[in-house]
């Protein structure tokens, strides 16, 4: 761990000021992810502004009937809220099936959109990653990708996303609210946050430097009833993803209306499938429909040598999770 | 070591080991066992294992500093942050390097081993310790960032002679074998408790939108996933806690095979090659 | 009848632990105490080029850094050290650290930081740069098994019979490969070492399952008389193996504490240890069964390949115990080794049998369904009466009990045999079985016993307790036969101030210490029975030998006839003694030669498969266990199920992966490397079927830490298979492996 300053931020524009000010500062939540990276030396701030005690742990009930959820707010407050567990309870399952309590207690929602993807070749910086340091290549293209990206990757980087909480926010169309050192408020839709790699896989997300988010805002959710978080891994829990999926339906007598289907640890977002979507609004909820719609969610897949898998175990699941949301299984 | 803070309380680091000879739980039979249980009162002989220890380390702490000891030319802190720890009731002020994470502030400056480093790195809980109540992971816990906060670690949880009710039950039940994710599993199952009584949801709790405080045994395997235990007592530190949660005793899940039973396979083993 | 062995007793550290007060090698206060990081190289064949440290040392409370340019080159190592699972000494040629600039592994230390402070340290060894003339290399076991040969250690593989033939006109065979990736201990606790220099002198806090091994290491190292070192171990985070040799990194301290003249702290990082110990070997298995249509094996070849190091011939004895399981006239089974650009494998819990065994437990199974006939009947068609290899008798062997029991209380008739046959709502339902061995070994070992006036004992001696609970052990013990309480009596261990032990491993420290204890406590009853007799009207006089009395709440009386005693205190106090101090070094009994002398058990297991998304639960395992006399079965159970849960991992979960473009090991953590977490655990169940066995030691004791886990992941290979129809050959059965 290189040597930092380290500043405990009053207020967020102070924050947002002081991150903006130096190119080599970073904002510290939760430490969960951050501070596990800078004793591997992948992440390396010359300064660490200490946001923990400002006041931006809020949940509470915004404009016609969505909730606005603090940045601030402990991934274990939030999924424990009234709110979230009686309106967006997909939400709760996501956040619960990520980590350990510990770490939940730790984390926060701000941080954990900003937690780096566990690919192990990002993680040892004796091995060339271009997300930890552009133009050295990519060691798990053709190393070991057993975890790796079935969607979205480029030949410079095939890391995922590695959380939980988003897929469920991706599929409850939420909007990530940031603040910019002028404090100069902006909303990012969930679903334009994070970025596949392209050519720049060292940028993780849409964030400006020293944009702070502030606030996750849900929208009044249709899908309070029929909702379901599937995790799929390699042992019981606190492990990451194989797949994962956040399953959502407007159920009307047996007709599916709207419908949300992501996809976790296959990219490097949250990976909503419209396609899926689209299969289901309209039709009758049943095993047919639903193993109709992971076909077009996985028909694009694109696997790497070793998580060809991914691609019948990622329809295994979507078709899983449908049958939890609409309660057939 | 321990002249770079000032001590605003007398801190309770320095307990007087001697205590330990009386920290004796009252323990009580499990289950059924052919043969008796013998309940633990050892407390001579466990007393003794403490001050073993701290004898051989009175006798180093006498060491000089050896002529021509090389030390580095300018050993000052880069960074220095000034905090105070308030630790199991006991406040101290403390210059620390910014990058000194709360763990190793209580490893390496506070004589304060019982919380352990298993992973440095927020994949085992060795390291959990409460903090305003709450576990988490001391080696992803900055110790500048617990300023103010009330720190709870293992040996804050006695009180005086008496072992936490989870401590004694981990001793009853066996709940460990080579010790070192104790503490932190310890640390878990005393926040655990607090969190079940706030209704607190898991990932197997099958509806999250009702409120229940009763945890099943899955439930609290689920939640205490992020305690590593390499010996493998998970069924018996299961038990512990669910004996702490709720006052259930679990069943003896080992037993010494009668010798009339062996008299039978043995005769049957005789006469039959089936199974 | 005896007062303690055999009944359940709590851990005599049990507060200690529970309280965060048991001290572990790292958490010695010294004072000016420097720390050291250890710098790992990133190539993983050739030679350094060059380092360059300058950055490093301009950083802030740097102390000093070593290379192998500046380190002092340590003495021959002209110690031996013992193999567990062949129960002979060898001769050590473990790597060292910084001793040449040659790499012989990928993360092989290239540099040992020491600064002031443990954050100092970390950086500056991120600062350090070195450049490498980098040679081929070769990690891939799979790519050059062809090569594999005999170890230079060891028995070489003797055929039985005729295996060739045999196996030929066997009406029935099965024949298939089995694949064990490389899998490491990841005990909790960092291996660590304090290192301490006053003059000449040297004290070292290591973890460590091994003092005098440790000891032995560091007196040739630094050209030391023995005595003049002292290391101290007492409480060891879980080990399994990994703290058996003397790694690398004790030396590694005491050297930089020697060049500094100041206390030095070094402690693994979790990314360290997985090349700083060893670990389970990357195995592959061929094994052919041939049999009769009754069942009956005509012939077995069962041929183990296994990685070491280019540096020394490490072979875990994979197929060592294919040789004693089965009636099997015919045998081939030789273990082969082939080196490759890694560190030296070691012993990992269960070594070699736990390998072996999968291979051969799941090969039986294959053959029951080849044959049609229930897995259970089939072992028990080939039930071995006498130790094949030998045609001696067992000393002891109660595994049709452990067999008959075990299905007795798993339910095992309601097996039905199809696969695929047994369901639970969605849930694919299947029960596995397997046989678990390990031998019932024996080593010389010494303890000394202080018994005094007062009734109460100090008994100590050199082993350790990484865990199965020796302290309490022999707390026992020396109680049972000094006739006092546990609680007078004061057990210690892990010190090389106290008696000689084994190291702890291959589950012989209860029959090996624990028979020294035994007889320093039967030693003390004798002189006291001398001070008594000397007396012309002593009441014990009809007492020939020691063993005719016995010590029971401070009297010292006849066996045959307890109402003659003399009374302890008052002996002692005629003869002006406060105490009576008597040191015993036990070793096995010849008479241990005219058998063969094992620990047998049977393991059930029951799965539960999703069969969509390919995840397997262990929902029921039963362990029957036949290893002699158990002593505490409270810690005895909470082994057998630290071996179900090891074998969890082994079947379902652990594989080091290495890339091997740059013979690396990329999962050097417990993120990546997955190890069974609470959520994966369910029901255990044990039972002792106890074995009564004079001839193993006097205790009756055989070991048990190895052989609860031998059996399991061939119990859950051959579960998995009985819930799918799927035959999963290479470990570890993750979800994709079952889709």
């Amino acid at each position: 761990m290189r040597p930092f300053k380290y500043v405990r931020a009053s207020d967020p524009a102070a924050a947002a000021r002081a991150v903006a000010a130096n190119p080599h500062a970073k904002f510290l939540a939760g430490g969960t992810n951050i501070l596990d990276l800078m004793k591997e030396d992948v992440e390396r701030p010359s300064e660490l502004v200490d946001l923990t005690r400002l006041k931006l742990a809020e949940i509470k009930a915004a404009r016609a009937g969505g909730v606005s959820i603090g940045a601030l707010a402990k991934n274990t407050d939030t999924a424990n809220h009234p709110l979230i567990r009686r309106n967006y309870p997909l939400l709760t399952q996501a956040i619960v099936a990520g980590a350990s309590g510990q770490l939940r207690n730790m984390a926060t929602n701000g941080g954990n959109l900003m937690q780096r993807t566990r690919c192990q070749y990002f993680y040892d910086t004796a091995m060339p990653c271009n997300k930890r340091e552009p133009g050295t290549g990519c060691g798990a293209l053709e190393g070991l990708n057993r975890i790796h990206a079935i969607f979205g990757w480029s030949d410079k980087c095939v890391a995922t996303y590695p959380g939980d909480m988003a897929n469920a926010l991706y599929a409850l169309d939420a909007t990530v609210r940031v603040r910019n050192a002028a404090g100069r408020e902006r909303a990012i839709p969930v679903d334009e946050f994070h970025r596949l790699p392209g050519d720049a896989p060292e940028r993780d997300t849409n964030l400006g430097h020293g944009e702070l988010i502030v606030a996750i805002d849900l929208p009044k959710s249709s899908f309070a009833k029929n909702s379901y978080y599937l995790k799929v891994r390699d042992r019981a829990s606190y492990a990451f993803a194989l797949v994962a999926v956040a399953a959502a339906v407007e159920l009307d007598r047996g007709r599916i209306g709207q419908a949300r289907v992501v996809l976790g640890g296959v990219a490097h977002k949250p990976w909503r499938s419209l396609e899926a979507e689209s299969a289901l609004t309209g039709k009758p909820a049943s095993q047919e429909t639903f193993e109709r719609a992971a076909e077009a969610a996985l028909r694009e897949a694109k696997p790497l040598a070793h998580n060809a898998y991914k691609v019948e175990l990622g329809k295994r699941a979507v078709v899983r999770a449908l049958m939890r949301a609409s309660r057939l299984a | 070591m321990n002249d770079d803070f000032d001590v605003t309380s007398e801190p309770e680091l320095t307990a007087d080991e001697e205590a330990l000879l009386k920290e004796m739980p009252t323990l009580t039979d499990i289950g059924q066992a052919r043969r008796t249980f013998m309940g633990q009162t050892i407390a001579g002989g466990l007393g003794a294992f403490a001050l073993m220890l701290l004898e051989k380390e009175r006798a180093l702490a006498a060491l000089s500093i050896s002529p021509g000891a090389v030390f580095a030319p300018a050993p000052a802190l880069e960074n220095p942050v000034r905090v105070v720890l308030k630790i199991n009731g006991a406040a101290k002020a403390l210059d620390v390097d910014s990058r000194m994470v709360l763990l190793d502030a209580l490893r390496e400056r506070l004589e304060l081993t019982g919380t352990k480093k298993g992973c440095d790195q927020g994949q085992c809980g060795a390291c959990t310790v409460l903090v305003d109540g709450r576990r988490v992971l001391s080696c992803l816990t900055l110790a500048a960032q617990v300023e103010g906060r009330e720190v709870t670690t293992v040996e804050g949880l006695a009180k005086g002679d008496e072992l936490h009710p989870v401590q004694a039950a981990f001793i009853k039940y066996d709940g460990f074998q080579c010790g070192y994710c104790t503490p932190g599993q310890i640390c878990s199952a005393v926040g655990l408790l607090e969190e079940a009584r706030r209704g607190e949801v898991s990932h197997v709790t099958e509806d999250v939108t009702a409120t229940t405080t009763r945890l099943s045994d899955d439930e609290i395997r689920e939640r205490m996933s992020g305690n590593i235990c390499r010996c493998g007592a998970y069924p018996k530190i299961v038990a512990a806690i669910q004996e702490a949660h709720s006052g259930k005793e679990s069943a003896q899940t080992w037993r010494f095979v009668e010798g009339d039973e062996l008299a039978r396979v043995r005769k049957e083993g005789a006469t039959d090659e089936t199974v | 009848m005896p007062r303690y062995i055999g009944k359940e007793m709590s851990r005599v550290d049990g507060v200690a632990k529970v309280t965060g007060r048991a001290k572990y090698a790292a958490e010695f206060q010294v004072p000016n105490l420097a720390y050291g990081f250890i710098v790992l190289g990133t190539v993983a064949k050739g030679t350094i080029k060059a380092i360059d440290t300058r950055e490093a040392e301009r950083t802030a409370g740097v102390v000093r850094i070593f290379t192998h340019l500046n380190a002092p080159k340590l003495g021959p190592k002209a110690s031996t050290e013992y193999a567990p699972p062949r129960n002979t000494r060898e001769q050590d040629k473990s790597f060292r650290a910084l001793q040449s600039d040659r790499i012989y592994f990928n993360a092989q230390p290239v540099a040992l930081v020491v600064a002031e402070t443990y954050e100092q340290a970390r950086y500056a060894a991120r600062l350090v740069k070195v450049t490498y003339n980098a040679e081929r290399h070769q990690t891939d076991t799979e790519a050059v098994r062809e090569q594999a040969r005999a170890p230079s250690q060891g028995q070489p593989a003797k055929t039985r019979g005729n295996p060739q033939e045999a196996m030929r006109n066997a009406p029935v065979r099965v024949e298939a490969e089995y694949r064990i990736p490389i899998e490491h201990h990841n005990p909790m606790e960092p291996h660590a070492a304090i290192a301490v220099w006053q003059g000449d002198r040297l004290t070292v806090f290591d973890k460590t399952q091994d003092v005098y091994g440790v000891r032995t290491h560091l007196a040739t190292s630094f050209g030391l008389p023995e005595p003049d070192v002292s290391v101290i171990s007492p409480y060891v985070g879980g080990a399994f193996g990994a703290s058996l040799r003397p790694n690398y990194y004790p030396a590694l301290t005491a050297m930089a504490a020697r060049e500094l003249k100041r206390p030095v702290k070094v402690v693994y990082t979790r990314t360290q240890m997985f090349t700083g110990h060893g670990y389970r070997p990357h195995t592959i298995q061929k094994i052919a069964l041939g049999a009769d249509r009754s069942g009956k094996l005509a012939a077995m070849i069962h041929t183990a390949v296994h990685n070491s190091s280019t540096i020394e011939d490490f072979n875990d004895n994979t197929t060592g115990f294919t040789r004693q399981v089965y009636a099997c006239p015919n045998l081939y089974a030789p273990t082969l080794i082939v080196p490759t650009d890694l560190p030296t494998p070691t012993w990992m819990r269960a070594p070699g049998a736990v390998s072996g065994m999968f291979a051969l437990e799941c090969a039986m199974d294959e053959l029951a369904y080849a044959l049609k006939i229930d897995p259970l009947e089939l072992r028990l068609i080939n039930y071995a009466e006498v130790d094949p290899e030998s045609g001696r008798p067992f000393s002891s062997k109660a595994l049709r009990e452990c067999y008959r029991l075990g299905a007795e209380k798993f339910g095992w008739k309601d097996r039905k045999f199809e696969p695929r046959s047994m369901r639970d709502g969605r849930l694919l339902v299947g029960w596995g079985t397997a046989t678990g061995v390990w031998g019932a070994f024996q080593r010389p070992a010494s303890a000394r016993i202080t018994f005094r006036i007062d009734g109460t004992a100090h008994v100590t001696s050199a082993t350790s307790d990484i865990g199965p609970g020796t302290y309490t052990v022999m707390t026992m013990i020396a109680a049972e036969y000094l006739g006092n309480r546990p609680e007078q009596v004061k057990f210690e261990l892990g010190d090389t101030k106290f008696p000689r032990a084994p190291s702890q491993g291959g589950s012989q420290t209860t029959s090996s210490v624990g028979s020294a204890v035994h007889g320093a406590a039967l030693a003390v009853t004798a002189k006291l029975l001398a001070l008594a007799n000397l007396q012309a009207d002593s009441p014990l006089k009809a007492a020939a030998a020691a063993t005719d009395v016995e010590m029971l709440d401070g009297r010292l009386r006849l066996k045959s006839d307890p109402t003659r005693f003399v009374v302890i205190s008052e002996l002692m106090r005629r003869n002006n003694l406060t105490e009576v101090t008597e040191t015993f070094e036990s070793r096995p009994s010849p008479e241990r030669q005219k058998y063969a002398t094992m620990a047998h058990g049977a393991q059930f297991v029951e799965v539960k498969i999703d069969p969509d998304l390919g995840q397997v639960r262990v929902t029921r395992a039963i362990e029957v266990s036949a290893c002699g006399k158990i002593i505490n079965p409270k810690a005895s159970h909470s082994q057998e199920i630290g071996g179900v849960v090891w074998g969890i991992g082994m079947a379902l979960q652990e594989a080091t992966e290495i890339d091997h473009r740059y013979g690396r090991i990329m999962n050097p953590n417990l993120q990546h490397y997955h190890v069974p977490v609470n959520a994966d655990v369910h029901e255990i169940e044990t039972m002792f079927v106890e074995e009564d066995d004079t001839v193993v030691n006097p205790l009756g004791v055989k070991g048990m830490g190895e052989l609860g886990m031998v059996g399991v992941p061939a119990a859950i290979a051959n579960a998995v298979f009985h819930a799918t129809g799927r035959r999963i050959r290479e470990l570890p059965i993750t979800p994709d492996k079952l889709l």
